[in-house]
């Protein structure tokens, strides 16, 4: 049996690809959320192999949900136009349908992946005991054809694909205004401006906001590309902060300084990191 | 000076033109979307729906051509916009409207609040995973038809600033170009719930709305 969930805010927007899945005997709707909160509850409880997942829904939206959910299972997007979201599937494996879509355009997108998740299960069948990385985070197991599909009609995703995803679809301007980290059981969306400063910390990045620390699995180059450059400076190697924070800044060893910030905390600055900071404080 | 004049006018007319088209094509696939869903299920309502829908675009074409409509002809517009609405959310989203008899008779430009109320709905809706109420209030207030809209928000995560959106900014422009007035379009804050105010002017020949 093939497990799926269905998350999208609109009741009959659910019902739609409830029906269409009818003729598929060998999936089972095993979930329907309304939510992105719901959503990653679900996943966590069945282990879908398969979610239909909208994308503008109420308090976090399908990208921020899939950010938070640890492997990703295979993602087949439905969405009313969203320009944005179309630039950052065509550069990926993940197939997508515009609403409304018809049961064609459905049986094609389920179809696709289906094959391939035939295949991967047989290659992994074959691979036998000799390898037992689970099928959805192997990058070579034969999920991620058709990624050059000219047609542009893309591809169901891998957990590698939707990973990929969400690293383009995080410099859409909307995620730019906020952040959203797991902490504990509960999911806390952080508003940009809340931000003191980020820093480096192992595979993780710290973000020290006004209400404590979060982690979030994400790289120190990726929040400098998607947060707003005019307002967050990368100061260090280690080390992005927000310059509406700042109150001093001071002369520290050498060439480097250090940032007062209006919490108390001292954020480094390195002679690169100062010529920038400079340039956005207009000094 | 003639032609100036009538550039600025042209200029100024092709601006107004542009701020209506508003019609989000997200609220029209989305419907489209539900309606492919009763199709099958639920033929009659399938039905109604196309019916609201066909209705509420024609109101859009045909008050492209007007300069100004009565406050009760506005209502029932909206009314329109937010049943389709109702079908698209089920339960979630709800409506209170509220207006004195004599702002009824009242002029507005036309197409004003739809696009007011779309965002309530949005900020409203996409800001919890509660039932949201929105609240619809219109009252005549000396020469003046003022007409508020309120939804919940959650402080905690949404910062609403003044004139976010487009859909909010383009109606602050189009109020200042047809009024040359920067003092009819408010938002304010308080608590939990975010309000958007507009007040128009009800001049005796009414040519300038």
């Amino acid at each position: 049996m093939i497990k799926a969930i269905i998350i999208d805010d609109e009741p009959l927007a659910r019902l739609i690809v409830q029906e269409y899945l009818q003729s598929y005997k060998e999936i089972t709707v095993v979930q329907e959320c309304g939510d992105g909160f719901e959503g990653i509850k679900a996943i966590q409880q069945h282990h879908p192999e398969l979610i239909f997942l909208d994308i503008q829904m109420p308090k976090i939206n399908g990208f921020e949900m899939l950010e938070l959910v640890e492997e990703p299972p295979a993602v087949i997007f439905t969405t009313a136009f969203d320009e944005y979201a179309i630039r950052a599937f065509e550069n990926h494996a993940v197939d997508y349908l515009l609403k409304p879509f018809n049961k064609q355009r459905f049986d094609k997108a389920v179809r696709k992946w289906l094959d391939q998740y035939t295949a991967a299960q047989a290659a992994a069948q074959t691979q036998g005991a000799a390898n037992s990385q689970p099928i959805t985070t192997s990058p070579e197991s034969g999920l991620s054809p058709i990624a050059g599909d000219p047609s542009g009609e893309t591809t169901v995703s891998s957990g590698n694909k939707t990973r990929e995803l969400l690293e383009t679809a995080a410099h859409s301007p909307s995620q730019q205004q906020r952040v959203v980290v797991k902490t504990g059981g509960k999911i806390k969306i952080i508003p940009v401006d809340d931000i003191h400063y980020l820093e480096a910390s192992d595979d993780y990045v710290k973000i020290h906001t006004h209400n404590g620390a979060f982690l979030k699995n994400k790289t120190m180059n990726y929040f400098e590309q998607v947060l707003d450059a005019s307002q967050f400076v990368r100061t260090h190697r280690s080390y992005i902060l927000n310059v509406q924070q700042v109150t001093r800044i001071d002369p520290y060893e050498k060439d480097s300084h250090l940032c007062i910030l209006q919490s108390g905390a001292s954020v480094p600055v390195s002679k690169s990191g100062y010529v920038k900071l400079k340039a956005v404080l207009g000094l | 000076m003639q032609r100036r004049s009538d550039s600025e006018r042209l200029s100024k007319e092709a601006e107004l033109f542009k701020l209506r088209q508003q019609l989000a094509p997200h609220f029209l696939f989305n419907s489209l979307n539900s309606i492919s869903a009763l199709i099958t299920s639920h033929p009659e309502q399938a039905r109604k729906m196309i019916q609201q829908l066909s209705d509420f675009l024609r109101g859009n074409v045909r008050k492209e051509e007007q300069q100004s409509v009565l406050l009760a002809e506005e209502l029932q517009y909206l009314q329109l916009y937010l049943e389709i609405e109702k079908v698209r959310f089920g339960h979630r989203l709800s409506t209170d409207i509220h207006h004195d008899e004599a702002s009824l008779n009242m002029k507005l430009p036309p197409m004003l609040l739809q696009p007011i109320v779309e965002n309530a709905i949005k900020f409203g809706l996409y800001d919890t995973t509660d039932t949201v109420t929105i609240t619809i209030e219109a009252r005549s207030e000396n020469n003046y038809v003022v007409i508020s809209v309120q939804n919940p928000f959650d402080p905690e995560t949404s910062r609403p600033k003044q004139g976010t959106g487009f859909g909010l900014s383009s109606i602050q422009r189009r109020l200042y170009l047809l009024f040359a007035r920067g003092d009819l379009f408010e938002t304010r804050v308080e608590g939990h719930l975010f309000t958007t105010i507009v007040k128009i002017p009800q001049t005796t020949h009414n040519t300038s709305i």
